[in-house]
């Protein structure tokens, strides 16, 4: 298959070099890395080519600000957990944590360079609401909407609705899942619960093992409808693998069996050879297939995550664009619920939109 | 948006310089073309054929698409990259915004410079920061002395360069709210206006085109030596007062964008302005007195 590649995309997949860019090309790489935030993971790729001495000024100001941002956040992260560990401290539950601030805390070279917008944690169902209201007792106050939307969050979702600190503003999400108690494949939180490892800076932080990290990010990419950043989620995956070897590929894919969760862990690896060209992905996938996670129409699905993994930029925009997004957000939702309980929830999501725009 | 290479639709594209930054405005409003012509000496349409910088900001400038009954409530809106990044506002505040934008892609997205909200002018090589809440007159003393011989850096964001704490000019028309357009207009019959934007959240808005000269110095820093709080009260008496250095700092730093986000070179870099300038507060209410004074700093020099 002969694609042209976006721009980020042909540097990402080593297509294209730093040195090759006119300025044409500079606005247009950092334009398209910003909406897809990863404008901060390229400022380490420059480093990592030792070309970030060659970068004209004006890139170079955007890049710097880029990693400005980046280290703030690792600031913050820093005091956050402190402030965490604090309320946790009263309960016999350890702090988990899980996507971004995991990576970071981890100080895992993926994490350079990336920002998240919240804390994400996980804990066990039966301590949550001990750890909800410490969470409130320090601060973290909660973000839902309304009643509904409250009452939605704890009887369906595998998160509570957010909390945000009062004072700092640091959000937090509260999960005792990674996927929706209602979706199709929901894994037993006991089983990722036992398998959490500490952090070698931080006795007291723990993070999943690196196996059901890779198989949380890439549930949370295949799962979920939203697909704007789907491209800074791919890179995410792409790091995490690599750091591998062959062996502990093939425990990633009996690791994923056993949790039921090879379909989206081949999606996964599908996508990584195929948009961002990943090498030595070969047994893994192998392994994948042979266990069942064969995907029938996978030429559709292809079509659809290669135009949705694009960065969210016009010039990445194809006609199908818009259509590819739309198709995966719905099949996220049906993943992620059964048309019985779908169905209810949309309709009366839809009505209280209509009455409150109808009041206002 | 433009970009090159990407066809060209009906909108229009003007290259717009500011300091260290290109700006690439697309917009197919009259209102923004006329009041880029008024105000900006620099611009360009850019054509696929000729060689653009680096641009940092793609911005556009739309009418909203839908279509309403009245043709005074017709809203238009501000995108950067393409994302809308306000609310919709009036299509009469169009020309306000286009600036009020440009001054907001600066201040949230660069972290390269210490951004403060303050104006920034400068008489024989030396630059005066001039950092003030709303409402303190800032804008109409910064016009005043652009037009009796300053040149202008800034009037909205001082940028000072994190290894060298020179202030880095970006000078950009200036925003007159209210009487100090009529104030300015009576006293500097030949300043150039751009179009005015009424009944905006700030009330009447109107910009003031820099002194060409002060462009065409764009690119050249300058080091800092006084600080002045300037306020504006009704009817006082002309003050200069010394500040002490302690409250310069932290209302600075208080006052500054990104202070937080860069952390301990921001703290460094505004130690070393804050050391090396003299500061004051200012009160005044009368523009000629206001002159004298300043033109009295360089003789402490």
């Amino acid at each position: 298959m002969s694609v042209k590649w976006p721009l980020l995309v042909a540097i990402l997949r080593h297509e294209k070099s730093f040195s090759d860019l006119s300025n044409a090309d500079w606005s247009l790489l950092i334009s398209q890395a910003k909406r897809s935030l990863l404008l901060g993971k390229l400022y380490y790729l420059l480093e990592a080519q030792n070309s970030l001495i060659d970068l004209p000024d004006g890139p170079y100001t955007h890049f710097e600000t880029a990693r400005v941002r980046a280290e703030k956040q690792r600031r913050d992260l820093g005091w956050e957990l402190t402030k965490l560990k604090q309320a946790f401290s009263e309960t016999n539950c350890p702090v988990i944590l899980l996507k971004g601030a995991a990576y970071a805390a981890a100080n895992l070279s993926i994490s350079y360079g990336r920002t998240f917008s919240d804390i994400d944690l996980l804990v066990p169902a039966s301590e949550l609401s001990k750890i909800e209201s410490r969470l409130i007792i320090h601060g973290w106050l909660h973000q839902s909407k309304d009643q509904y939307d409250d009452m939605y969050y704890r009887k369906w979702m595998h998160e509570l609705p957010p909390f945000k600190h009062a004072k700092r503003g640091s959000i937090i999400d509260l999960h005792h899942n990674i996927l929706p108690i209602t979706a199709l494949n929901c894994p037993k939180a006991g089983s990722l619960l036992e398998s959490i490892v500490e952090l070698e800076n931080d006795h007291s932080i723990f993070t999943l093992s690196r196996l059901d990290q890779i198989i949380h990010s890439a549930t949370h990419l295949f799962y979920d409808g939203e697909l704007e950043h789907g491209l800074r989620d791919l890179v995410d995956l792409q790091g995490l693998i690599n750091e591998l070897d062959e062996n502990a590929k093939l425990h990633l894919a009996d690791r994923a069996l056993q949790l039921g969760l090879h379909k989206p862990v081949f999606y996964a690896v599908r996508y990584l050879e195929l948009i961002l060209n990943t090498p030595n992905l070969e047994s893994l996938r192998k392994k994948l297939e042979q266990n069942g996670a064969r995907i029938r129409s996978l030429n559709i699905m292809d079509f659809l995550f290669s135009k949705a993994f694009m960065p969210d930029h016009p010039s990445c925009d194809s006609r199908w664009t818009g259509l590819a997004r739309w198709i995966l957000y719905v099949r996220a939702h049906c993943l992620r619920m059964p048309w019985h309980l779908l169905l209810p929830h949309l309709t009366k999501k839809l009505l209280k939109r209509l009455s409150k725009t109808n009041s206002s | 948006m433009f970009f090159p290479g990407l066809p060209i639709n009906d909108y229009r594209n003007y290259l717009l310089r500011s300091g260290p930054f290109y700006f690439l405005v697309t917009s197919e409003l009259n209102s923004i073309e006329e009041n880029i012509v008024k105000l900006y000496d620099t611009t360009k349409h850019p054509r696929p054929s000729q060689a653009l910088p680096f641009i940092d900001f793609n911005i556009s400038v739309t009418g909203s698409k839908s279509k309403l009954i009245f043709r005074n409530n017709q809203n238009a809106e501000f995108s950067l990259d393409s994302k809308k990044v306000f609310n919709p506002f009036p299509i009469s505040h169009v020309t306000a915004m286009l600036e009020w934008g440009m001054n907001w892609c600066i201040s949230t997205q660069i972290n390269t410079y210490l951004i403060i909200h303050a104006a920034v002018v400068e008489k024989y090589g030396f630059a005066v920061i001039l950092p003030a809440p709303p409402g303190s007159g800032k804008s109409t003393l910064c016009a005043t002395l652009i037009q009796e011989g300053w040149r202008l850096l800034s009037d909205e964001l001082t940028l000072l360069d994190l290894n060298t704490a020179k202030a880095v000019p970006m000078p950009r028309p200036i925003g007159l709210k209210n009487q100090s357009i009529d104030i300015i207009k009576a006293r500097y019959p030949k300043a150039v206006f751009g179009l005015s934007s009424a009944e905006t959240i700030k009330g009447n808005v109107c910009h003031l085109k820099p002194p060409t000269e002060s462009i065409r110095l764009q690119s050249v820093q300058c080091p800092v030596r006084w600080i002045v709080f300037p306020k504006f009260e009704h009817k006082a008496s002309t003050q200069l007062r010394n500040k002490p250095k302690g409250e310069a700092f932290l209302q600075i730093a208080n006052n500054a964008f990104n202070y937080n986000i860069i952390g301990k070179i921001a703290f460094n870099t505004l130690k070393t302005v804050v050391d090396q300038s003299e500061c004051f507060t200012f009160q005044y209410s009368n523009l000629d007195e206001a002159i004298e004074v300043f033109d009295r700093l360089r003789i402490n020099l």
